[in-house]
């Protein structure tokens, strides 16, 4: 018994993904057609080469058709994911082990999430029944629960946890403004950011990330016949997937500063890929703040900070595009946006382009640093009840 | 011997000044404050709060319970029976809705006295008319719960009479907002003789005179009727009970037993308690305190709960609640409706608040879990009952997303003294009083209306001193 990842026996071979945006004009058929076709192209692939499909959204569709129907595939297998937000890297885990099995040549992950037609404020997807107990808390007023509970933990007073959560956004915005296909593409200042309204606890409208409309794909190929695709492509180093027992919000001892989930994947991501100073080692790391507080917390469940350092780290910019571990350098879920299905496969995606140096003037420093591999951490659920994914990728098979 | 056992008193977290209805609508309105049911509540669950504190002073279990309210939440389908899930009661004990009207409030007492078995009547209303009219402004809302039995009798009950006539006097068809009520000199006409005719009739059986009332009880639907016939009844003027018209308001069916729980907690043994209720006809009921009274505490006494409470409760958001101002809903979906097997399913996680303790490594879970999350043994829980275990906020969160008809929302999590966690919404809260480590008691309420099915469950109350 053990997890032993499949380090550098698959690789991405071509990407696409669709501006993250109020997508009036496209549904989720025309989003989708939209990301396979560019990776098609990416690939210099024909879409009937792709033997087999893995689709992620959380409520966009059912089924494989969702997939098959819009880009008229012929006949091939189209599984249907969700696993809350990280629910596109969900469909970029599975598509990685079915082509390290053997089963197909080659495999395309795609995600999709169409937000904006339902006409509500904030995220608003369907609830399951039941015996209606569960009380009705939005997701920043869960997330928001983290921050007081980390300031108290770790003796940071008010103002200097807003000043650490307000730099989370205003880096995030910051690296969103340099990218087209961000949904906010402005730089905001720290006071607009810090005096925005309060949607629940200190989480204001700026601490939260943008509902949008998108889509993501990536195809998966064996090492050994990646170069016949593209002379750089990405080896996938590790994919971890961890599912909490939700027993925290049970649990007395548990004090609302950290992910279980994001610690275990984590420590598995790293044996898998062989890292051990994921700080020192990672040329830059896309993670999953869905709300600023998020980031924060995560740079220590990552290991990126020690304990209780965290807020430092941010404050020092440490995270920023240019510091010492850029973190979210596409602008993140915060500006970039977060069409749920479509997010975990956006992250790869900044990885696809920096690690190869595709990003032109967005391109971070880390890489002429001799740092050749990028994370991708993506959560699904609250604090207490979540699930949580991480990736790592690079540009060349581990020694 | 028969009579009352025991008996709890519940009054809601908010009050209403009259001069606030005043202000608004540009007339005078008086002086004073009513009590108001939160948006979250309605007769059913201020009657569980009542009945809780009903049978927390005693170890009966009742055998009959019966609910009165002129509001039921349902019609065709027994509103007792949530009553009966939240108290956890036995499913042998019957549970029975006396609805619709002010009269089965006294009615429902009377009948309780009359089972040979210990019965529960839970009287609860809430007490609504069109904006700047009398009723919206001299009732109340709040619900009394009497456990009426033969063992452990605090009041024995000494006789009484009934008047009652067919007239046209107050009337509400189901679904209509407010009542019509008839010239009152005409009710005056009617009532006056009723009344007179159950008081002699009750004095004649029980061998009393009037001027042995030690605390007498006079309420009802019709005030002119019930100024007239005070002045006739022949007793000591500091008998009469005050009829808490100038803070609590006219609680409708609950209203004879609120004042009955006035007069029990002042009653001495040997004292007599005479309940006169003028409704659609005339009730008479005696009661002689027993010695057991002296040593009887009330879980929360009516004193108590009469000043910790909220009067800065706005007259709009007074209308918004009573359905009379239509607000602008949220662009957000409307909540999910529970499921009818789902909820009976978990009927005793949804009503009763049980969750369930592990009996291999004695965690609690909330709610109750087939595996532990602490030892992770399958199948090995007990129910635990939790409603009535006290908790501490943890952490909390102020939502300003989530729609509320009393936004902000404010969500925390909860640690209960004993062991056990979760996360639930407060209620009855100011945001600016939430605090970590601040103490907080479970309540039962709706959560939210869905598809016409009212989703009851529990949220955590700040506990205040002195109760309420």
């Amino acid at each position: 018994m053990g997890s032993h990842g499949i380090r550098d026996r698959v690789c991405i071979v071509g990407m696409g993904c669709t501006p993250f945006r109020e997508h009036w004009a496209k549904g989720v058929d025309e989003l989708l057609v939209d990301s396979v076709t560019d990776t098609v192209a990416d690939a210099g692939v024909a879409l009937d080469d792709i033997d087999a499909f893995w689709l992620g959204t959380m409520a966009s569709g059912n089924s494989g058709i969702t997939l098959s129907k819009p880009l008229k595939l012929d006949y091939k297998p189209v599984s249907r994911l969700e696993n809350y937000c990280a629910t596109g890297s969900e469909a970029f885990r599975n598509a990685c082990y079915a082509v390290a099995s053997g089963a197909y040549d080659l495999a395309m992950a795609v995600g999709v999430e169409k937000l904006k037609d339902n006409g509500f404020s904030g995220l608003a997807v369907g609830g399951i029944g039941g015996d209606g107990t569960q009380a009705s808390i939005t997701a920043p007023a869960l997330f928001s629960m983290l921050g007081p509970a980390y300031a108290k933990k770790y003796g940071v007073d008010e103002q200097e946890f807003k000043d650490v959560i307000t730099r989370i956004a205003w880096k995030n915005h910051r690296n969103g403004a340099l990218n087209p296909r961000a949904q906010f593409r402005k730089e905001v200042d720290k006071d607009v950011i810090s005096n925005s309204p309060l949607v629940a606890g200190a989480l204001g409208i700026f601490d939260c990330s943008g509902v949008s409309d998108g889509s993501a794909a990536a195809i998966i190929c064996r090492a050994e016949d990646a170069h016949k695709y593209t002379d750089n492509p990405l080896y996938v180093k590790a994919l971890s997937f961890v599912a909490g027992p939700a027993s925290q919000q049970m649990d007395q001892d548990w004090d609302y500063t950290s992910f279980e989930e994001v610690v275990r994947s984590a420590r598995d991501a790293y044996q898998q890929a062989g890292i051990s100073d994921p700080r020192m080692e990672l040329a830059m790391a896309e993670v999953h703040d869905c709300f600023t507080v998020t980031e924060l917390v995560l740079m220590e469940d990552m290991g990126f900070a020690e304990r209780g350092m965290g807020w430092k780290e941010v404050l020092a910019g440490t995270f920023d595009r240019d510091g010492e571990l850029p973190v979210n350098p596409d602008g993140g879920l915060k500006s970039f946006g977060h069409p749920i299905g479509a997010s975990g496969l956006r992250m790869l995606f900044e990885c696809w382009l920096q690690l190869r140096g595709n990003a032109g003037d967005r391109q971070i420093k880390s890489i002429d640093a001799g740092r050749k591999l990028g994370l991708t951490q993506n959560l699904g659920g609250g604090p207490g009840e979540c699930v949580s994914f991480v990736s790592v990728v690079g540009t060349e098979p581990s020694a | 011997m028969v009579g009352i056992v025991s008996y709890g008193v519940y009054l809601p977290y908010f009050r209403l000044k009259r001069e606030a209805i005043g202000a608004a609508l540009g007339s005078p309105a008086g002086r004073g404050t009513r009590s108001v049911a939160s948006y979250d509540e309605d007769a059913t669950t201020m009657g569980v709060e009542a009945a809780r504190a009903a049978l927390r002073p005693t170890d009966v279990a009742p055998s009959w319970l019966l609910f009165a309210t002129s509001a039921p939440t349902y019609l065709d389908k027994t509103n007792a029976n949530a009553i009966h899930a939240a108290l956890d009661l036995d499913s042998s004990a019957g549970a029975y809705d006396m609805v619709g009207s002010v009269r089965s409030g006294v009615g429902a007492l009377r009948s309780a006295l009359a089972t040979h078995s210990s019965t529960l009547a839970v009287l609860s209303d809430v007490r609504t008319g069109n904006p700047g009219g009398a009723d919206e402004r001299d009732g109340g809302d709040g619900a009394v719960a009497i456990l009426c039995g033969r063992e452990g009798v605090i009041a024995e009950y000494i006789g009484g009479a009934s008047a009652t006539d067919e007239f046209l006097e107050r009337w509400r068809r189901p679904g209509d907002a407010a009542s019509h009520v008839w010239e009152e000199r005409f009710g005056e006409d009617v009532y006056v003789p009723l009344a007179e005719q159950a008081w002699n009739d009750a004095l004649k059986n029980t061998g009393l005179v009037a001027s042995e009332i030690d605390h007498l009880v006079l309420t009802g639907t019709h005030p002119r009727s019930i100024r007239a016939f005070a002045r006739s009844m022949g007793a000591r003027p500091e008998a009469f009970v005050d009829d808490l018209s100038a803070v609590v308001g006219n609680t409708g069916t609950a209203h004879p037993g609120l004042l009955l729980a006035t007069a029990l907690e002042k009653a001495e043994p040997g004292q007599i308690i005479a309940v006169v209720v003028l409704a659609d006809g005339a009730e008479v009921l005696f009661f002689k305190a027993t010695d057991a009274i002296a040593a009887y505490r009330p879980a929360k006494s009516v004193t108590e709960q009469i000043p910790t409470t909220n009067d800065t409760l706005d007259y709009q958001k007074f209308l918004s609640w009573r359905g009379f101002l239509r607000r602008e809903p949220p662009r957000r979906p409307d909540p999910v409706a529970p499921e009818a097997p789902p909820s009976h399913r978990h009927k005793s996680w949804k009503f009763s608040f049980t969750g369930s303790t592990c009996e291999a490594c004695g965690k609690r879970h909330l709610p109750p879990q087939d595996v532990c999350a602490g030892c992770r043994a399958v199948r090995q829980m007990r129910p635990e009952r939790m409603a009535d275990v006290e908790a501490t906020i943890v952490t909390f969160t102020i939502d300003r997303l989530a729609y509320s008809e009393n936004p902000p929302n404010v969500a925390a999590v909860i640690d209960f003294d004993g062991g056990g966690r979760y996360r639930c919404e407060l209620t009855d809260v100011d945001p600016s009083e939430v605090a970590i480590g601040g103490r907080v008691a479970m309540s039962f309420r709706r959560l939210f209306e869905s598809n016409g099915i009212v989703n009851y469950h529990w949220k955590a109350r700040p506990m205040r001193t002195g109760g309420a």
